[in-house]
């Protein structure tokens, strides 16, 4: 391969920035090995043949972070460095919401206006930005659901050469920024408010939460951590498949697939190069539990991932995590380089196995989500979903036998191997087991992250955030997030379990639960999920990429006057995208819509 | 000596399709499976010489047990699939790409079979309302991902923007592009080896591009116009042909296909000059040539207008329009 590059060049600061990731420039560039399996990662044909393009997404994501924007001089550099064609590198960098290709201004606000913040103010909040005119210096863009609804209106905030931060409401009166875009109230972090349930006696996944630093690998060993790798180290990796598969464990991700199937595949496969990927993406709109245990409990996430690579003999796992997470991001590259340090991750580790840890940030795109999207990305290719067959456990990251799980399911790791899968199979129900996160917004009085077992109402789980506020009724909720369906009052008693969801037709996909009350112009969100799916599908496929824009345009004419013919057409656009379409976006973009008409939530 | 494994060496795979039973190599896809009893497949982002990237999902096929439909031309065949072709949510999805594909895209220059297939599964394209304004040069190229402007519903959106003039031998008409990708793998992995374009943006404004949206000169591209030979939709057009058809002066039925051989070195590519007034306007290869599966390199593509001297004596009109095509600019 012959590459052609333009003569642009870095400037000092971008040459800098580039180094950090990649390494001293010129070291040893185009004479890198190219081995078989490296010359087709997947057959899309996009793929370059530098055994290197992994670290694209990491370079262009430390420019972006360091100088604001990606210039032609430091795509090139990148594109030098690591032999991708331009043109490739261009496409992976125009993929991404957060990454600018234009001169940017050194701060840049990325305001949610997604469906809670919306209705929590940040609509004023934009209309006040917008009317103060330009700030020089400063730039301000909408943003879809930022996992801060239970502090909603929030904001995101990428600041050139600094860190970069979330800025979210403590309370309703505040806002997170002022008319000219200055801060007023950062992220001013009380575990105690990401959880209301704090301190509680009965809690599992969230028990550490608030009594633990998250800080402090000590602080993690001293409350029992990392006991549970103590013991799935002592029982090898068969057995603990053997409890994964007697807990029940099903993926809290969003398809509820049981994971000892993946785990198993993987363990037994005959390649002796596997992956491990924690999926901490958490894009689908009203989601924001995994935040709180990768924020308040971040060894815990370590910990589990290392078991789970232990036990299917991947000895590289890599956490992904959306860009739009910080705080999180730190806490848990904090707890990466400490457990480094403590000899509990790397090359034979004390605990006498070895694994190691990368974590890669996403860069604003929901898609990334999407198992095979999220490979792709980490490839260093556009983050579009690969078609399936092959399943990631046969040809997953780098071609190679992978276990993807979400952040939740694999926390549920540590007690399933401490207390053994029968115990966590006895909480919940026999097809529901363990307890469960939920992400309660909206219309209720204290919106946040619950633990319940499974088996625990729709009601319920509204009772527990404090039911609505005085004088709101419960008109309907979001269940499952922007992927999911609307359900009305009626369904109050349905038990939040798999099984009930499904007979029920609707899904608890990522645990959302977002209450409307009787206020609620539901047009005004409807079109809002609508856009949502328009700006995030990959547009890969025909269906999907055209799919999302009719539906909403026909959306916009049923709001200013319903013909039969427009509801006919959106029946006819959800059958065709989720009959034809390649991945779970595709599949789920009209459903809350559909549901919404035939609940007549729009008349 | 061992034999190499072959379809001969290894079992058949029998499935049904349509009620029928058939047989097909291990590994075939049902797109074979269906082509080898008969059954029509309509594809277009498939082309048996690139890499298949299921993107345009106009193939699908229902098969039992499959909660969705599946893409004909990658999945692979196995044991006792139970695969329909022509159902109803079949015949739904495809006439549904159909529409979506006609309300957004210029399809007037695509193969013969798309307005074909638009009769057969009864497409309206008019049902989404009138087309969008289109945008201006460039426009679509600086869209920030993640981002759109207000919707009303009055048009449906497309992707309608000038086309790109900015070299002498081929133009890129992007209102014509379904995203197919097969450009990409042909100036790709799959044949060129070049990598001058790729697909850029996301959703909606996902386009196919050059790095930064440089004119093709100052890119990498090296000017073999593969690109252009696997192109379905016309997008991707000889300047000659461009300009033609702009003079109103294309004339398929007046053409001849002339197959010779590329003289220019020893390979023995085989070229097919299409030719119409005794002009040669466009070249292409065979795509089942076992030397060049179609694809071609600048000299063969575009290296012939040596045996055509457009003097500036007894100028016809279609030289007249020739001519204009080996100006840089378009007038
Ligand atoms: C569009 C889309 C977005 C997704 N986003 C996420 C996500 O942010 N986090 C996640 O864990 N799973 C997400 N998923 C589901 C993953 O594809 C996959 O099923 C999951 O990571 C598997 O882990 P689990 O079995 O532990 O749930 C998404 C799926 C789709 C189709
Ligand atoms: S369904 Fe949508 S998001 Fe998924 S691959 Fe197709 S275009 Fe991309
Ligand atoms: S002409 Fe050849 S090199 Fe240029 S873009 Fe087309 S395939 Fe690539
Ligand atoms: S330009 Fe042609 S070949 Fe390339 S993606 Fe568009 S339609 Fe397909
Ligand atoms: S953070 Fe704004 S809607 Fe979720
Ligand atoms: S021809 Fe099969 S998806 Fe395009």
């Amino acid at each position: 391969m012959d590459l052609r590059f333009t003569d642009a060049q870095p400037t000092a600061a971008e040459r800098e920035a580039v180094e950090s990731v990649l390494g001293p420039a010129g070291m040893d560039s185009h004479q890198r090995i190219r081995t078989a399996s490296n010359l087709r990662i997947f057959a899309t044909g996009m793929q370059s043949v530098s055994d290197r393009r992994h670290l694209l997404l990491p370079a262009l994501e430390t420019v972006q972070s360091e100088i604001g924007w990606v210039s032609e001089g430091a795509l090139m550099h990148i594109c030098r460095e690591l032999s991708v064609p331009p043109a490739e590198a261009w496409g992976v960098a125009t993929f991404y919401s957060l990454i600018s290709v234009d001169p940017s201004p050194p701060v840049v606000l990325h305001v949610c206006d997604d469906i809670v913040c919306r209705r929590a103010g940040a609509l004023d909040l934009m209309e006040g930005l917008e009317s103060n005119g330009r700030t020089p210096g400063v730039r301000w863009l909408p943003s879809p659901c930022l996992g801060q609804c239970d502090r909603a209106p929030a904001a995101y905030i990428q600041r050139a050469g600094e860190e970069d931060g979330v800025l979210v409401s403590m309370d309703p009166q505040t806002r997170p920024i002022g008319p000219d875009g200055g801060v007023i109230s950062s992220n001013g972090h009380h575990p105690s408010a990401a959880v209301p349930q704090a301190g509680e006696p009965h809690l599992r996944l969230l028990r550490r939460v608030g009594a633990v630093n998250p800080r402090s690998l000590d602080s993690y060993l001293e409350a029992g951590g990392y006991r549970a790798l103590e013991a799935a180290v002592e029982m090898g990796p068969a057995a603990v498949v053997a409890e994964i598969k007697a807990s029940g464990l099903r993926g809290r991700g969003g398809a509820a697939f049981p994971a000892w199937i993946k785990w198993e595949a993987v363990a037994d496969s005959p390649d002796p190069v596997r992956y491990l990927i924690c999926n901490a993406d958490e894009s689908e709109p009203g989601t924001f539990k995994d935040r709180v245990l990768m924020e308040d409990d971040p060894f815990s996430v370590i910990e589990a991932m290392t078991i789970s690579g232990h036990a299917i003999g991947a000895r590289q796992g890599y956490l992904y995590i959306r860009g739009e997470y910080p705080l999180a991001t730190r806490r848990l590259r904090s707890a990466i380089d400490q457990a480094r340090r403590a000899g509990l991750l790397g090359e034979s580790t004390r605990s006498g196995i070895s694994f190691d840890i990368d974590l890669r940030r996403g860069q604003g795109a929901y898609i990334c989500g999407e198992e095979t999207a999220l490979m792709n990305s980490i490839e260093g290719l556009r983050g579009e979903p690969r078609n399936k067959p092959p399943f990631p456990t046969v040809s997953g990251l780098f071609g190679k036998p992978t276990v993807i799980n979400n952040v939740e399911t694999l926390c549920n790791v540590l007690d399933i191997v401490t207390d053994g899968g029968a115990a966590f199979a006895s909480v919940g129900t026999p097809q529901s087991t363990g307890p469960k996160l939920f992400c309660l917004s909206g219309s209720v009085r204290r919106p946040g992250t619950y633990e319940v077992e499974f088996g625990a109402t729709l009601g319920d789980l509204i009772e527990l955030a404090g039911g609505l506020p005085e004088g709101r009724r419960l008109r309907a909720v979001l269940l499952g997030g922007a992927a999911g369906s609307f359900v009305l009052p009626d369904l109050l008693e349905m038990p939040l379990t798999f099984e009930a969801a499904s007979e029920a037709g609707v899904s608890l996909g990522s645990g959302v639960i977002m209450a409307f009350d009787q206020h609620t112009d539901f047009g005004d969100i409807l079109a809002r999920i609508a856009a949502f799916f328009r700006d995030e599908t990959c547009g890969q496929c025909v269906p999907c990429r055209v799919g999302t824009v009719r539906v909403e345009e026909a959306l916009a004419r049923i709001r200013r006057d319903p013909q039969p013919g427009d509801l006919e057409l959106i029946e006819d656009i959800d059958l065709a995208m989720r009959d034809a379409s390649i991945c779970g976006l595709g599949h789920t973009a009209a459903i809350a819509l559909r549901s919404a008409l035939e609940l007549g939530l729009l008349e | 000596m061992t034999l190499p494994e072959t379809s001969e060496t290894r079992e058949a795979v029998r499935l049904t399709i349509d009620g029928a039973p058939v047989e097909v190599r291990p590994g075939a896809t049902l797109l074979e499976a269906c082509r080898q009893m008969g059954t029509d497949v309509p594809t277009l982002c498939y082309l048996e010489t690139l890499t298949p990237v299921n993107v345009c999902r106009i193939c699908v096929v229902e098969v039992e047990r499959n909660r969705t439909l599946v893409p004909a031309c990658s999945r692979i065949a196995e044991e006792g699939m139970v695969v329909k072709t022509d159902s109803d949510r079949v015949r739904h999805s495809r006439k549904m790409i159909l529409e979506f594909l006609g309300s957004s895209v210029d399809l007037s220059a695509a193969e013969d079979e798309v307005g074909e297939w638009m009769r057969q599964y009864q497409a309206e394209p008019a049902r989404y309302g009138p087309q969008s304004e289109p945008t201006v040069a460039g426009e679509r190229d600086r869209r920030h991902p993640g981002h759109h402007g207000e919707v009303n519903g009055r048009t449906a959106e497309g992707v309608h923007q000038p086309t790109k003039v900015d070299n002498t031998l081929y133009v890129r008409d992007y209102s014509r592009c379904i995203l197919c990708y097969k450009c990409v793998e042909a100036c790709g992995i799959d044949a060129q080896g070049t990598y001058a374009i790729a697909v850029a943006g996301r959703g909606f404004d996902a386009r196919i591009s050059t790095e930064m949206d440089l004119p093709l000169g100052d890119g990498a591209c090296v000017f073999c116009g593969n690109c252009i030979g696997v192109c379905p939709t016309g997008a991707l057009m000889f300047r000659s042909e461009w300009e033609l058809r702009r003079a109103e002066l294309w004339d398929p039925d007046a053409q001849s296909v002339t197959r010779t051989v590329c003289s220019y070195c020893g390979v023995g590519c085989n070229l097919e000059l299409h030719t119409q007034d005794n002009r040669i306007v466009k070249v292409t290869s065979p795509q089942d040539h076992d030397v060049t599966s179609g694809h071609l390199c600048i000299k063969g593509r575009f290296g012939y207008d040596y045996v055509q001297n457009l003097g500036d004596v007894d100028r016809s009109s279609i030289d007249e329009v020739l001519a204009k095509a080996r100006r840089p600019a378009p007038e």
